[in-house]
């Protein structure tokens, strides 16, 4: 990061720029909703559990969207799910993000061709930051993705 | 399965119960795998009530309830190149079993897409009660006598046919959402 | 004295997003105050038209499909169509095969189990269990991942054989995780078996009797927790099960009722030990030979109909394949216990307390992917 190596040891004073510090704020502690859709969510679970500790990056599952700052579409999106995936987004408070894990919601997944109930890509209902590909994703790549996020926030300007 | 002196028993006591007329519609099919039992719609209930009711045979568990579209519709074409089916027949696949006396009992009920009614087993066994709902939301087979027969699978308001019919087409849109890839 | 005090009917909402549904599921729960008059399970948000693809696919098409249903059982999913595909098209497997079908449809019950004792334990309100579990089990997925290159979904048991050779070093990591695994579930006996707030929030609790289980169709640990003996492996058996030795394990109401949540959750870890019994057996006896000798190049299923059961980690697991003699089938109807089982969700909730609703349902132990398919 290397605003703490500066000018800390005199007078516990940093200096940086209000986007910078907010973007490491942000991009910190990102809370999640804590919610499955399909086998991705398996490796979701897994990555937050003890061997991947999603922890250490600052991401912790919240029962409830509107404590939350990202959701991670962890799996296929269903025509009978969409519109509750609409909502679930529309409750989080900004700035909020979208993972899209899998390629079920990258694009319909195995299902693109013959699944009737089956919504081709998740982007269809909501804006999508961050792709992850994988049927399911390994959960390293699932820690990629929110790395890629991260500088996705880093490189963000709010304040003008 | 060499249970075909035990199906064989089943049906003489259809003959006994029902009379000659009627049982005679009871008949034994034989597929290279199974040999199973095709009983019309109507006397589902009846055969039902038996094989469940009566000890000897003591079919207490509903193994599986399968909906299935015959695909024998005939196809004519129209003049401008399209086709059109008429008739056809979707079916019932029960799979029985009981569990004290070991044994398996496979039953078929073949009805008309164009009246596709039979008795619901539900009274009977608990088990048939999502299965018959799904029959109902995959291909459109009305048991009748069912406590909530409404579609389970696709959403409540799905209006565009039953998904597992051969015939089935697929909507562009559902509710504003693109539903091709 | 609580029946002297009714108040209006509520109606609560509980899911598709909900961190106790185990998925995407959605409970319309009628309560009067705290008690709970009827739970109405609407599923179906997770419906990925499994039934639909198996029509337009070929055999081998189909097993990465079959992985997607359970993805907590995916190698035992492949176990019973590839065996299903099998008795159809008179395939017949060598040994080796045999073999590692068993070792691996046993780890996959372990694991399998391991999640529905971690999450059960989080349902209500144990967080450590949940870590201990996923930590075991992520030995066994590099385990699969070592044969197969997968770690969730496999696609590796395929109908005639496996798709890879064994990996050199399967056997020897295996014993080695099995010496490694034995003593921990002695500490997850410890740990929550005999906790006793555990046994407070689960005995005694949705309670479901023979007969009853029975009539609903149940099958599985959770027909074994009422104290009915029934397992596929031994009433049914397939494929080499009748060469070893274990038992089954049944419900006998050790903390309260038998057919309680205690004795649902219990059952599974004592078919955890029953598992382990079994792959010490088969792991030093693995012949040799070729895994791939009996894939045939294309399938081809004679004409006529089968229903095929192995006993799934969460119960009956049966496929119901219709043929034409095609290269692909003309209908695939899978049995699902899952779906099976949450019929039964109404039937133990009602009169209970709202909090028990996820003890019952974490007990039933269900997978969402299974029960929409």
């Amino acid at each position: 990061m290397g605003y703490l190596d500066k000018e800390f040891t005199d007078s516990n004073i940093i200096v940086t720029n209000l986007d910078a510090l907010l973007n490491w704020a942000r991009l910190s502690s990102l809370w999640q909703v804590g919610f499955g859709l399909a086998c991705c969510a398996i490796e979701m679970m897994a990555t937050s559990a003890s061997h991947y500790d999603f922890d250490r990056f600052g991401v912790i599952p919240r029962p409830s969207p509107r404590q939350s700052d990202i959701i991670i579409i962890s799996g296929t999106v269903t025509l009978k799910m969409a519109s509750r995936v609409k909502r679930l987004y529309e409750q989080i408070p900004d700035p909020k993000y979208v993972i899209s894990m899998g390629s079920c919601a990258n694009c319909g997944g195995p299902y693109w061709d013959h699944g009737y109930h089956v919504l081709k890509g998740v982007d269809r209902v909501i804006p999508v930051d961050v792709y992850i590909p994988g049927c399911p994703p390994r959960p390293e790549a699932l820690l990629e993705g929110l790395l890629k996020l991260q500088e996705k926030i880093r490189n963000e300007s709010r304040v003008g | 399965m060499a249970d075909t002196e035990f199906i064989k028993s089943v049906t003489d006591r259809f003959t006994l119960l029902l009379g000659e007329e009627k049982a005679s519609q009871i008949v034994i099919t034989e597929s290279p795998f199974e040999t199973f039992l095709t009983v019309p719609a109507e006397l589902i209930s009846v055969v039902m009530t038996e094989l469940y009711d009566n000890p000897a045979l003591g079919f207490d568990s509903l193994v599986l309830l399968t909906g299935n579209d015959e695909d024998d519709a005939v196809k004519t074409k129209n003049d401008d190149g399209s086709e059109t089916l008429t008739g056809g027949n979707l079916s019932v696949v029960y799979h029985l079993e009981s569990l004290p006396n070991r044994k398996k009992i496979i039953i078929k009920t073949i009805v008309p897409k164009a009246n596709p009614e039979v008795p619901s087993v539900t009274p009977l066994w608990v088990s048939a009660d999502w299965q018959e709902r799904e029959a109902y939301d995959m291909y459109g087979i009305i048991f009748t006598g069912h406590p909530n027969l409404i579609r389970i699978l696709m959403p409540y308001d799905w209006e565009f046919g039953f998904p597992l019919r051969k015939d089935y087409q697929n909507p562009e849109f559902y509710q504003g959402i693109k539903v091709p890839y | 004295m609580i029946k002297e005090f009714v108040s209006e009917e509520m109606v609560i909402n509980m899911g598709p997003q909900h961190p106790s549904t185990h998925g995407v599921l959605r409970l319309e729960v009628k309560l009067d105050g705290e008690i709970v008059k009827e739970v109405i399970p609407h599923i179906g948000y997770l419906h990925r038209c499994f039934e639909k693809h198996t029509e337009a696919l070929t055999y081998p098409q189909i097993v990465p499909y079959v992985d997607r249903m359970d993805y907590l059982a995916a190698m035992y999913n492949e176990f019973g169509f590839a065996l299903a595909v099998e008795r159809m098209a008179g395939i017949e497997v060598p040994p080796r095969v045999e073999y590692m079908r068993v070792i691996l449809g046993e780890l996959q019950r372990i694991a399998s189990h391991l999640v529905a004792v971690g999450t059960y334990g989080l349902d209500v309100g144990a967080f450590t269990p949940f870590l201990f579990c996923f930590r075991d089990r992520e030995k066994i997925l590099s385990l699969f991942e070592l044969v197969s290159g997968a770690r969730l979904l496999y696609n590796y048991i395929w109908p005639g054989g496996l798709s890879k050779e064994i990996h050199p070093d399967f056997v020897r990591l295996t014993k080695e995780f099995l010496v490694y695994f034995k003593p921990k579930l002695t500490e997850l006996n410890r740990l929550l078996t005999g906790n006793k707030i555990f046994i407070d929030r689960t005995a005694n609790l949705g309670v479901l009797d023979i007969e009853k289980a029975i009539n609903y169709g149940v099958t599985g640990p959770n027909l074994r927790a009422s104290g009915y003996k029934w397992d596929l492996r031994r009433d049914d058996p397939y494929s080499i099960y009748d060469k070893f030795d274990f038992e089954i394990p049944v419900g006998d109401g050790a903390m309260g009722t038998t057919g309680d949540c205690w004795d649902r959750y219990y059952i599974r870890v004592r078919e955890m030990e029953e598992s382990i019994k079994i792959i010490e057996q088969a792991i030093d006896n693995i012949p040799d030979g070729d895994v791939k000798s009996a894939i045939p190049k294309r399938i081809k299923v004679p004409a006529g109909q089968l229903y095929t059961r192995v006993e799934n980690p969460r119960g009956e697991l049966g496929y119901f394949i219709i043929s034409k003699g095609a290269n692909n089938p003309f209908r695939v109807k899978v049995r699902p216990p899952s779906f099976i089982h949450l019929m039964l969700l109404d039937e133990l909730c009602r009169g209970n307390l709202v909090a028990d609703i996820v003890a019952i349902l974490g007990s039933i132990d269900i997978v969402l992917g299974e029960v929409d398919r």
